[in-house]
């Protein structure tokens, strides 16, 4: 009895030492971990760049994991040394503040990127608005912008959605003050292009609010990106502030009475970047060089509908993989003129003083 | 025969009682003693490792988090010393320039900079964008007059103000978050003044907090009371059914608790829909009973009473029933007979109960955060938001510590004034 216990004991043992040796050769495979905002939008990443690059490198395997955004997991991590986030899918203010922190790697768009697919540098084919922080990996453009019920409302501009008398009814709006202070001044007469330097003012900041005050009490706040396409589809609200892409697919997937108002759409910046303590950083160089090629690039809208960054890219985009529909006209790029870009600087510098001003005034 | 022999022993020698070993009973006793005590040490390290690592070192952590102000004295050294001898009022001279443009290459190289504005901007909005601007700028220029060189790159390098920032960072720890959290900061004479009216947020929102809690306490008071009452005193089988109705939704999942609460009320839910069913409201004018501070009264209320009805349940059973009987028989009606016989046998249910949810009501964060809308959050949510969004990790803890002292304070007066000896749960 004893010795079959040994020998079950040696057994068990040996197994395990053949376990340790074979999972060691296995370890050679690069392996590292992407995080991204999870639903739809993981899901055209996973498409276009995450499974391609595994079938093209047998050897590398990509942890693809969800997160909420945000970069308190990066820092704790950074702080605690134990960095399991490679590579991160943020927003670009995120990028930013991250690059400041150190959190994130800088990178060399030249050295770092492909060139464009008609041999153009990186810096030559990205928009410029794309290239303004060395840790920002530049991916996609999407934008926050309206959309109403349009069996209900039909505004026209900024303007009508702040216009309770034309078109009464509750709105959406996303509880933070990005974007909100800005269309209040836009619908207060502010000219788009002016905007920021409005709002750099004393005087702006409160004819903002004062402005934002006339509608306070027909507004619904939402503060996750599936809150409202839902809103609009209840019939909760008639109008509301979304990300494009949502709004698509309540359209386009779900067929929602609902329709866009590109009028002052807020382009804005999503991509990836580095961290700076991660052990793989040259497997996660090469896996980002490959996901922002110009084909790359243009492949994700087919999943999606928000638009690639590259020059060389927009030319290449096609059909919707499942909808079969024409994607082109529904890239916020296209609408650039309608709209403005995030300011990215502006917010950087004043988030902290206007949140909580917003936070008091949503509170009163 | 040992104990015989040992009572002998003891009689004969030296009038100590002895084991049979002969070791004195009162060092046997003693060891034996130790020896449990181990033991009962050993059973408990576990869980003493456990609170060390999941308590007592986040707290401290926390604590040490809003204090600590490290940046601008590890990365701008130089400038804090060549500040030493500033008036404090007139701009400073060359020197400081020079010395902040050492500090500002060694910061741009080590990547370190950009932290230390991310710091300023706490105090004033712009110092982000001011110190990376001019990290950027001041790398490509080699030789001085550096005063000139800084103040072609901003002219907020013209202001005394952002000297009197960078030099109140003198120490690595300071009172700045505190400052902060309590609606308070310091002007350009180091004096501590109100915030501006329109940023004053946080003191509010911690009597906000206070007084809901509060609130909830007594309703979970007074909806729980009759509840336990009549779980002590039916007849066993109905008391086991009112039990599982009590411990039922207090085994569901909190998220399914509180979103059921989003179903029934919002503004196109069950009790909306039945309301403008029976002709009481036009569907014009749904009542708004979520999103928020009726909804998380509610929502909060449900979730909570639990924790009222367990320990006063726990208290009534044990007073008996004759009690109630002697005083009817002495002449007292039913009222005076509760009042003045049953209600003061309760008190220490009641008080461990609502000492039970006004606490756990304090710190509530995700009931809130779901169904309170914008007037509905509490301070714990913009603690999350400075955790996860702003990362602004000082002031969080700043604010997480003013709680935590509050409650301390609170429960401290409480069992001084009410009295905790009958503290019980289930």
């Amino acid at each position: 009895m004893k010795t079959k216990n040994l020998a079950n004991a040696l057994a068990v043992a040996g197994f395990g030492v053949v376990l340790a040796l074979g999972g060691s050769s296995l370890a050679k495979a690069e392996e590292f971990t992407a995080v991204s905002w999870g639903g739809a939008y993981s899901a055209s990443q996973s498409n276009a760049y995450i499974k391609p690059y595994m079938q093209a490198n047998s050897d590398v395997k990509i942890n693809f994991e969800d997160y909420s955004g945000g970069l308190a997991e990066v820092r704790a991590q950074s702080e605690a040394g134990n960095v399991t986030w490679d590579l991160v899918d943020v927003i670009y203010t995120d990028a930013v503040t991250g690059c400041d922190e150190g959190l994130f790697l800088e990178i060399d768009f030249d050295d770092d990127l492909a060139r464009g697919r008609d041999g153009s540098r990186p810096t030559q084919d990205f928009l410029p608005e794309a290239l303004g922080n060395p840790c920002f990996i530049p991916q996609i453009a999407y934008s926050t912008v309206f959309g109403f019920r349009k069996d209900l409302v039909s505004p026209k501009s900024i303007a009508d959605v702040f216009d309770l008398e034309k078109f009464p009814g509750k709105r959406g709006l996303q509880k933070v003050p990005t974007y909100n202070l800005e269309w209040a001044l836009i619908a207060d007469g502010v000219d788009k292009a002016d905007v920021y330097d409005v709002l750099s003012t004393p005087a702006g900041v409160d004819r903002a609010f004062a402005k934002l005050d006339t509608i306070k009490d027909s507004v619904v706040w939402w503060e996750a990106g599936a809150q409202p396409p839902q809103l609009l589809a209840d019939g909760e609200v008639v109008m509301a502030s979304a990300y494009n892409g949502r709004l698509f697919a309540a359209i386009e997937e779900e067929k929602q009475p609902i329709e866009m108002l590109w009028d002052g759409q807020a382009l804005d910046l999503d991509g990836w970047a580095i961290a700076a303590g991660s052990d793989h950083v040259d497997a996660v160089k090469k896996f980002v060089r490959f996901a922002t090629d110009t084909q790359r690039l243009a492949d994700q809208a087919k999943w999606i509908s928000y638009g690639p960054l590259r020059k060389s890219s927009l030319p290449l985009v096609g059909k919707h993989a499942d909808l079969g529909i024409d994607m082109a006209p529904h890239m916020p790029t296209k609408y650039a003129d309608q709209g403005f870009w995030t300011g990215f600087d502006f917010w950087a510098d004043n988030k902290d003083e206007l949140s909580e001003r917003f936070n008091a005034w949503l509170a009163q | 025969m040992a104990i015989a022999e040992n009572i002998n022993k003891s009689n004969g020698g030296d009038d100590v009682m002895r084991t049979a070993d002969g070791t004195p009973l009162k060092l046997s006793l003693q060891r034996a003693q130790r020896r449990q005590k181990q033991r009962t040490f050993f059973l408990v390290v576990p869980l003493l490792v456990f609170i060390l690592f999941s308590f007592v070192f986040p707290i401290l952590n926390m604590l040490t988090r809003s204090v600590e102000d490290p940046q601008v004295v590890s990365y701008m050294p130089n400038t804090l010393k060549a500040l030493e001898d500033w008036d404090g009022e007139s701009l400073p001279g060359e020197p400081v320039f020079e010395a902040m443009a050492q500090d500002f290459k060694i910061g741009r190289e080590n990547k370190t900079i950009g932290r230390v504005g991310k710091r300023l901007n706490y105090e004033e909005s712009g110092m982000r964008g001011l110190f990376n601007k001019t990290g950027r700028r001041i790398d490509k220029i080699e030789t001085g007059p550096w005063k000139q060189a800084f103040l072609d790159i901003d002219k907020k390098w013209a202001n005394v103000k952002t000297f009197t920032i960078i030099q109140r960072h003198d120490s690595a720890y300071s009172a700045s978050y505190y400052i902060a959290a309590l609606d308070l900061k310091q002007n350009e004479q180091n004096e501590i003044v109100r915030q501006d009216e329109e940023r004053r947020i946080y003191v509010s929102l911690f009597l906000r907090t206070f007084g809901v809690s509060f609130l909830i306490a007594v309703l979970t008071l007074l909806l729980g009371f009759p509840i336990a009452y009549l779980m002590a005193n039916l007849p066993l089988r109905y008391s086991n059914l009112l039990m599982i109705l009590v411990l039922l939704p207090f085994w569901t999942s909190l998220l399914v608790r509180t979103t059921s609460w989003i179903v029934l009320l919002q503004s196109q839910g069950v009790i909306n829909d039945v309301l403008v069913a029976m002709g009481l409201i036009d569907d014009e004018n749904r009542v708004q009973m979520i999103f928020n501070m009726t909804g998380t009264i509610v929502a909060m209320t449900h979730i909570l009473l639990p924790f009222m009805v367990l320990p006063l349940y726990s208290v009534m059973r044990t007073i008996p029933p004759s009690y109630m009987r002697a005083a009817r028989s002495l002449g007292a009606n039913q009222f005076v007979a509760f009042v003045r016989i049953y209600l003061p046998q309760t008190v220490p249910g009641i008080s461990a109960g609502a000492i039970l949810v006004f606490i756990l009501a304090i710190g509530y964060y995700i009931t809130p955060a779901l169904v309170g809308g914008e007037t509905g959050q509490l301070i714990s949510n913009i603690i999350a938001y400075h955790m996860q969004r702003s990362l602004n990790w000082g002031l969080a803890g700043a604010l997480g510590s003013i709680l935590l002292l509050s409650v301390l304070v609170l429960f401290g007066l409480y069992s001084r004034f009410l009295g905790l000896r009958g503290l019980k749960f289930g």
